[in-house]
């Protein structure tokens, strides 16, 4: 094979991509090597098992894919309204939102909110880490690998272009020959894996490991949401496992469950797809609500209103989400009877997260509301999300759907939930709990800048895109030919850009923040007003988290903590604490599974077997590694917190 | 967090850890099921669609089923003895009742590759057909879990031999134990409604 | 004064709002709004039953938002001591209602659309005082990335452009003869997928003559957007010359020509005095492989499409 087979050619776009590229990749070896960081990336990072420097690197990875997704959505955006200017063709417009879709949902959402579960629920419950570290770390080296993996596409062998939902026959091998598809597969495959083995972790840490006295029914709100996710996630993720892995076996394998020859029948993947992609839809929005709720009571400083009802509104969604999937394709010919049923229960839906939108305003009934930077995301959310709510309720009506569907109108509908929804609960948890995180708070006159632009942005963008549903305009069109959805298109894409400059001054905010901010002495940030565990802890965090973990037994603990002086270090308490050991083997194990999938996705079969032979070589060393951790001894734990402390 | 340690009870469960750890995998077998569950289903929606490739009810043979049925159920109660000798502390009858599972698994594992190397003769492959391609992955994704689970049962042996019985080696065996049983539980699902409706039919 | 500053900008997204609700009614021929039969009709006749509920809905909550954000900001002047009360965790009344609430919306919403859904399945229903007629069979077979429309009671086919008479049902059976697609003609009503190996069943109608846009809103490729029709709506005289005109003129479609036409690509508009039924039945398993087995390398071929030609508007 010939390196011009490999590498994606004749495209002047991907060329500036393939040298800006290079050129980082060599800026950044060039830093480590001049300030000798290798050792330090390696000890560091690369090895860790600290529950909150793997959501570190979550978040830097999901905010790195925040901006690929954004550059595709901009190019999109200039071909729509620019349709004269020949910017991209049919074909490379089809990669663009394709990688879009899946990056932003598999790489760029759930990565981010994973990434402050991560950091946050075992702080919340008062743990020292999570059930499995070892596995935590696995989890995110198989994400990493399997975003490298897709995103090397476009410029290796070439971007898939079957859209995110990859529906076959289109996907098949007949339909779309070449390696693109296969990174799809692979690159979701694998990530995939890492995220059911973090819904276990999650669920067996949040089950097992909360703080003495802490029921389940007083949880913070955010670590229910992130238990509900993971029930979630262990039951939805296995479909797709096996979905894409039946379209593999077809593509690479010659078998015929989705091809059109064999008797196969291809309206199957979009079953399976949705079965997973449905629940997908409230993996990434319930930790959302979570966070909206956390952001809400603190800075109303007010206690959350209808707690269990927040609850078991979050538990019935989650059990309807597996309950609505032939909602994505009313119009397969179902029949009245199976599109009727699946109406009402998607309608359904409607109900607990009405509920939810009320107990939120009435959090905000009798407070004293502080407009701080994730406050305003969280009450921008409200309005915003309730248009988006009730689109989704008319797209729920199947006869109605007949004319929405594969619209603008549905486009713009689900940008307004996932957006509204999933994209500022990103931009508010990771604000809030910053100083947590990196020990100082983001500038708030920066964050409120970032904020509006990122606002008015997406309602520019996205509100305009009803009227183009209505108007017939379908969505993955490349080019706008119809004269009157051109201005609409302009509108929108004006809004596109808005939201790309608050995304820029978000990231700015994080360089001026780290160079300019003032740096955090207390662990409870926001003026005193932290409610839960997480913000008992000192700033930064101790990596064994709690030298001493309080008794809890109710919702906001630390509020009376506050009242009777109590912290989390009770010097005639503290004991020696267990650790995990840092180990680079999830790094290796998942570097050879992910030169495996890279093989198959070029139906390489030596490469695969050799990447599968190295993954199982590294399974077994693990099986024999007996090492149980350290502990950490009480004096080094007593100067440690002192140190923090000011004591 | 394995500082304390419980005094009575089954050595895996002593420790924080070792309930960790098992009740982590008893959520795996959920993930599990939805995995089998889906693998099922894909089957059962292609059931009929064989194309030009012959029909299971002219291949599926009851003689052969029958005999790879008995090796796994009477493999998943020598693994029962085996947990049992665990319990009364023998790691001998462990080791015993471990290497007979192992023997009747890997007889399992014989008489399935048999089975699909005959089919393949018959002009039945995983490219003839829908319901072939359903049927190799249904069947084939089962008997590598219990490839999977030899190999890792070999794993454990071993440590049991350097090791001895302890709370982790022990955790270790009562997992691949509820392994061992849930492939058998998977097992009586593809016999009865694969093979005994795919023969009738 | 930062309150203030804040509160009007809040107040600000009111007018933005308007703007672009009205620039977007501005063009008032939204064609989904503007149905030209009677199943778009029902569809619209339901859209705007349910824009009604969720005006409502959206109104409520945006003025308890308002007035929430408005009251309660902590630095609004004259504060009084009884505006705060941190320990107000529920009221059992006031969630039962707006539990209740929502779900007599839920009903209220499901009536209509499951009788809409089951009306859908049927031709629609004649005027008052009009007798009903047999609707008119049309197959519509998609293609990458063309349209095939067989008549085979007039025993016609057309490529890419489509003729209907008016005030008649249409029965549209739909299939493909590779990638998915979905048959949409927005002035007239909702879509339905194309499938190889399935038959769909679509009823529409139009009751004004006219010349309406129609296309796959299904992605299926890299000549998608090319994949669109005009439907030629005329009264039953003009529609009956036009059948006549047609079998007389058109050549005869052969099996070869078929095929040759079923090639991934991009086709002109034709016309033929026979059907492709009589070759092949796409819908059929057997025939569901019929273009993939021909044209596999075909599929590698790329288009290279920059772009399409303008269509008319939307009317």
């Amino acid at each position: 094979m010939h390196i011009t087979d490999i590498l994606v050619t004749g495209e002047p776009i991907i060329y500036g991509a393939m040298v800006s590229m290079a050129l980082v990749g060599i800026a950044l070896l060039f830093l480590l090597t001049y300030f000798k960081k290798w050792g330090w990336l390696w000890r560091e990072w690369l090895t860790t098992v600290d529950h909150k420097k793997i959501g570190v690197m979550y978040i830097l990875s999901a905010l790195l894919m925040l901006f690929r997704g954004g550059v595709d959505a901009m190019m999109m955006r200039v071909q729509l309204a620019f349709p004269d200017l020949g910017f991209l063709n049919s074909q490379h417009y089809n990669e663009i939102f394709t990688t879009h879709g899946t990056i932003m949902i598999i790489f760029m959402a759930m990565p981010f909110l994973i990434g402050l579960m991560n950091i946050i629920v075992p702080l919340q419950i008062g743990a020292r880490d999570f059930a499995f570290p070892y596995l935590n770390a696995l989890s995110f080296w198989s994400f990493f690998f399997g975003m490298a993996l897709f995103n090397i596409s476009f410029v290796i062998g070439g971007s898939p272009e079957a859209g995110w939902t990859s529906y076959t026959p289109l996907s098949g091998a007949a339909m779309s020959p070449g390696p693109g598809q296969n990174f799809y597969l692979m690159g979701l495959q694998l990530s995939g894996i890492g995220t059911l083995a973090t819904g276990i972790n999650l669920m067996v840490t949040i089950l097992k490991m909360r703080a003495p006295g802490m029921k389940l029914f007083h949880m913070p709100i955010f670590t229910w949401s992130t238990l509900v996710t993971c029930f979630i996630i262990v039951f939805a993720f296995p479909i797709l496992t096996v979905a894409l892995a039946l379209l593999t076996i077809d593509r690479i394998f010659g078998a015929q469950f989705f091809t059109l020859t064999g008797e196969g029948l291809p309206m199957m993947w979009a079953n399976l797809f949705w079965m997973w992609g449905h629940p997908e839809v409230y993996i990434v929005i319930l930790p959302a609500f979570g966070i909206f709720s956390e952001i809400i009571a603190t800075f109303a400083k007010k206690r959350l209103f209808g707690y269990h009802a927040m609850v078991w509104s979050m538990i019935i969604i989650a059990l309807l989400s597996f309950l609505v999937w032939v909602h994505h394709f009313f119009t397969m010919g179902a029949g009245a009877f199976v599109n009727s049923v699946f109406s009402i229960s998607t309608m359904l839906i409607a109900v607990p997260t009405g509920v939810k939108i009320f107990n939120w305003l009435a959090t905000l009934y009798k407070s004293k509301i502080e407009f701080t930077v994730p406050m305003l995301w969280s009450l921008a959310f409200i309005p915003s999300f309730i248009l988006g709510g009730v689109t989704g309720v008319m797209l729920g009506m199947a006869a109605a759907d007949y004319q929405f569907h594969n619209s603008y109108f549905l486009i713009a509908h689900f940008h307004y939930v996932l957006i509204a929804g999933t994209v500022f609960a990103c931009f508010a948890g990771l604000v809030f709990w910053y100083p947590k995180m990196f020990g100082h708070k983001m500038n708030e006159r920066l964050g409120k800048w970032a904020f509006w632009l990122f606002f008015f942005g997406f309602h520019v963008c996205f509100f305009p895109q009803y009227f183009l549903g209505l108007d017939g305009m379908p969505r993955r069109l490349f080019i706008t030919n119809v004269v009157e959805w051109l201005p609409l298109n302009v509108i929108s894409t004006v809004g596109a850009f808005g939201m790309g400059l608050g995304f820029i001054v978000f990231v700015y905010n994080v360089y001026y923040s780290f160079r300019y901010s003032e740096r955090e002495t207390t662990g409870d940030s926001w003026n005193g007003n932290g409610r839960t565990l997480e913000w008992a802890t000192t700033t930064p965090v101790p990596y064994y988290n709690f030298a001493t973990v309080p008794y809890v037994d109710e919702i906001d603990p630390y509020v009376r903590m506050k009242e009777e002086g109590k912290t989390t270090y009770e010097e005639s308490k503290v004991k020696p604490i267990h650790m995990p050991s840092y180990t680079g083997q999830p790094f290796i194990m998942m570097a050879f599974l992910g030169l495996a999938s890279f093989g198959l996705v070029f139906e390489w079969m030596y490469v695969a077997v050799f990447g599968l032979l190295g993954g199982i070589i590294m399974m077994i060393r693990r099986s024999f590694d007996y090492d149980d951790g350290y502990y950490v001894p009480v004096d080094e734990i007593k100067r440690t917190e002192k140190k923090a402390r000011g004591l | 967090m394995a500082a304390e340690e419980l005094k009575t009870g089954p050595l895996e469960y002593r420790t924080q850890e070792g309930q960790m750890g098992i009740m982590g995998f008893w959520i795996f077998l959920g993930a599990e099921v939805v995995l089998f569950s889906t693998l099922f289903a894909t089957y059962a929606v292609l059931f009929g669609r064989t194309a030009d490739a012959p029909l299971p009810s002219e291949l599926f043979e009851p003689g052969i089923v029958l005999v790879m049925t008995f090796l796994l159920l009477t493999s998943s109660f020598t693994c029962g003895l085996a947990i049992h000798e665990m319990r009364r502390g023998s790691v001998k009858g462990l080791t015993i009742w471990m290497a007979i599972t192992l023997a009747l698994g890997l007889g399992f594992l014989g008489f399935e590759i048999f089975e699909f190397v005959h089919y393949a003769h018959e002009g039945a492959t995983i490219q003839s057909s829908a319901f072939w391609s359903s049927f190799f992955i249904l069947a084939g994704t089962h008997g590598l879990h219990v490839t999977l689970g030899i190999g890792w049962a070999i794993l454990l042996l071993i440590q049991i031999k350097q090791r001895g019985l302890t709370n982790v080696t022990s955790r270790k065996f009562f997992i691949i134990s509820l392994y061992w049983h849930f492939l058998d539980v998977i097992w009586i699902f593809i016999f009865t409604s694969v093979y005994l409706i795919g023969m009738v039919i | 004064m930062k309150a203030k500053h804040l509160r009007n900008r809040w107040l600000g997204l009111l007018p933005l709002g308007l703007i672009l609700f009205l620039s977007g009614c501005g063009q008032l021929e939204m064609t989904v709004l503007d149905p030209k039969g009677p199943v778009a009709e029902s569809q619209y006749d339901l859209i705007v039953y349910s824009l009604w509920f969720m005006l409502g809905i959206i109104v409520v909550v945006f003025v308890l938002f308002a007035y929430m954000i408005i009251k309660y900001r902590e630095n609004r002047p004259g504060r009084k001591e009884s505006d705060y009360d941190p320990n107000l965790h529920g009221n059992t009344a006031i969630e039962v209602v707006w539990t209740v609430i929502p779900f007599i919306i839920v009903i209220l919403l499901s009536i209509p659309t499951v009788t809409t859904l089951f009306d859908l399945e049927k031709p629609p229903e004649p005027g008052a005082g009009e007798e009903a007629k047999d609707p008119l069979v049309v197959y519509a077979t998609s293609a990458d990335w063309k349209w095939f429309f067989s008549y085979p009671e007039q025993d016609i086919e057309t490529v890419n452009y489509l003729h209907i008479p008016t005030d008649r049902p249409i029965e549209f059976r739909l299939t493909s003869a590779d990638s998915m697609s979905a048959l949409w003609i927005p002035a007239l009503g909702g879509q339905k997928y194309n499938m190889a190996g399935m038959m769909t069943k679509l009823y529409l109608q139009a009751d004004e003559a006219g010349t309406y846009d129609g296309r796959n809103s299904n992605f299926n490729g890299e000549g998608f957007a090319e994949q669109t029709f005009k439907v030629h709506a005329e009264s039953e005289e003009d529609f009956q010359t036009w059948v006549e005109e047609t079998q007389n003129e058109a050549p005869q479609l052969t099996a070869e020509r078929y095929d040759e036409l079923l090639q991934p690509g991009i086709t002109d508009k034709e016309a033929f005095s026979n059907t492709h039924l009589e070759y092949v039945q796409h819908h059929t398993k057997e025939d569901a492989g019929y273009v993939v087995e021909r044209y596999r390398e075909q599929f590698k071929d790329q288009l290279h499409l920059y772009e399409i030609d303008k269509q008319e508007s939307f009317q």
